[in-house]
């Protein structure tokens, strides 16, 4: 037992003990909700409330989770030539995204690895851009370095992020902010509560329907505690965050994609619009795309796969627990993995050598020496229940 | 007999030359909700301080260790088929095994309640 604080928060990032934590501005709210905080990418976070992971991952699937993502990274692009220039750093479209649509990016690097993954809107004045926490600076630079002459890079420490996630997040909301529910799976707008502007997209990271919500950090607290105050909602923390978005069969950057995987070997295929492959009307133009748009077209080998994992044993298979082929040869290792609350058995995705990916093949988990058999299977592990109108 | 603790916030009841072991309070709330456990085999033996089996949470894993040297005589198969029992009656329902001591000496030097509260409330 001697490592279980150590292990509380399993997820990289974690800073030096040494070095100063930041805190959101709901750090006064989490500590009054009784939440146990871990170092997470630089912030002290919430990992759990009191309900207790398990509890907070059923409600959000049952009702609505509301999480404090402030550590997540917000920016602007803008200018005449944001959306050209953005796309200069993506195997992405963004220049025909339709205004108040959003959309989901990668940053490459010139080897077509992935600096991060990322979510925008075209909000027709700017392009609206959420980075992941851990990453932000180094994002923030890259993009500055790269396409700072072209456009405005502005960042946006002053805003607070909140996501309510879950079936009856749409009741909740709209109770407070009416109109959100026109809103349908990836698009955004502006809204007005008390005052307060607020840029509410209908996304998340669960695999529910539900929004994320860009707030002052002077009117976040207030609006996080009217959030609490209605029926459906209860503050959910990073633990239950992992598990709903590993049952959505969603990447977390940093274990299921980094600077070692392209987007083709995450699977993320679907990521890139046509217009940007092989035989677009834009195809190429962005860091690495000999390499992706060869892993795509099949010119350029293609050596690893994600795929996700269903355990046939009740045994928890986590990250970099090496997977074997029934001959016992490694074939691959986890990239994340726990028991799913809702799925009720073991989930994991991981990277495995190409001929071992196809749906339906098993391999061995050796978890503590021992193989654990596990299928490959479809994900999401759970299914998705986006709002689509 | 009273209980007796270790610095691996395990609990232990000794009875005559069999000790029963379990997780602490502290160490089921450190973990969050258990959802599988691996117990060691009955016959087996471990040294003190081995690692005789896992306790894992959604969100975390953690070893449990042998808090005295012996062997094992029986195991929780109750807990095995329900983990959540060692969060919900951690010194009772969701014990993980007994273990025959094979130096009844080492328990001496384990932790009194009133030393693990203390040890628990400064880790």
């Amino acid at each position: 037992m001697i490592s279980v604080m150590v292990l509380l928060c399993p997820w990289r990032f974690q800073l030096s003990a040494d070095t100063a934590l930041l805190n959101t501005p709901l750090n006064a709210l989490h500590i009054e909700l009784g939440a146990r905080m871990v170092p997470f990418a630089g912030y002290s976070m919430p990992v759990q409330y009191p309900m207790g992971l398990m509890a907070e991952h059923h409600h959000t699937r049952a009702e609505a989770g509301l999480f404090d993502v402030s550590h997540m990274g917000q920016l602007r692009l803008v200018g005449p030539d944001a959306a050209a220039a953005f796309e200069s750093l993506m195997p992405i479209d963004v220049i025909d995204l339709p205004v108040g649509k959003q959309r989901y990016g990668l940053l490459l690097t010139d080897e077509g690895t992935i600096i991060d993954d990322l979510m925008f809107v075209n909000r027709g004045t700017d392009i609206f851009v959420i980075v992941n926490g851990a990453c932000k600076v180094n994002d923030i630079a890259h993009i500055q370095a790269r396409i700072g002459s072209r456009c405005q890079v502005i960042p946006m420490p002053e805003r607070a992020l909140l996501a309510l996630q879950g079936p009856k997040a749409v009741d909740a909301l709209s109770r407070m902010v009416p109109g959100v529910e026109k809103l349908v799976f990836m698009t955004g707008a502006s809204f007005d509560w008390q005052g307060a502007d607020l840029f509410i997209t209908r996304s998340g990271y669960t695999g529910e329907d539900g929004f994320e919500i860009s707030v002052g950090n002077d009117q976040v607290d207030a609006f996080a505690r009217a959030l609490l105050a209605q029926a459906e909602v209860k503050p959910i923390g990073l633990g239950a965050r992992n598990s709903l978005r590993l049952e959505a069969g969603l990447c977390l950057y940093g274990n299921d994609i980094d600077t070692t995987t392209t987007p083709i070997e995450a699977g993320l295929n679907w990521a890139l619009q046509k217009v940007r492959r092989t035989g677009g009307a834009r195809a190429g133009g962005f860091p690495g795309a000999n390499i992706v748009l060869g892993q795509l077209d099949g010119t350029y080998p293609l050596t690893r796969k994600r795929a996700g994992f269903i355990a046939q044993e009740r045994v928890p298979v986590r990250e970099h627990v090496e997977l074997h082929n029934l001959q016992g040869v490694k074939i691959g290792e986890v990239s994340s993995g726990l028991l799913g609350p809702t799925a009720n058995v073991p989930v994991a995705m991981g990277y495995v050598d190409a001929a071992n990916a196809a749906i339906g093949t098993v391999v061995n988990a050796m978890v503590r020496g021992k193989a654990v058999p596990m299928t490959v299977s479809a994900m999401p592990f759970v299914p998705n229940r986006y709002y689509r109108g | 007999m009273s209980l007796k603790y270790t610095e691996e916030h395990e609990w232990i009841l000794v009875e005559g030359d069999v000790a029963t072991v379990g997780i602490t309070h502290h160490a089921q709330d450190a973990l969050g909700d258990v959802v599988f456990v691996e117990l060691p085999e009955v016959g087996s033996s471990f040294e003190q301080k081995a690692v005789a089996g896992v306790v894992e949470s959604v969100k975390a894993a953690a070893d449990v260790y042998m808090p005295i040297s012996g062997q094992i005589t029986e195991v929780n198969e109750a807990l095995r088929g329900d983990p959540s029992l060692a969060n919900t009656d951690p010194l009772g329902a969701g014990w993980f095994f007994k273990v025959k001591l094979s130096d009844a000496s080492q328990v001496n030097a384990l932790l009194d309640e009133t030393a693990y509260t203390a040890f628990a409330a400064s880790n």
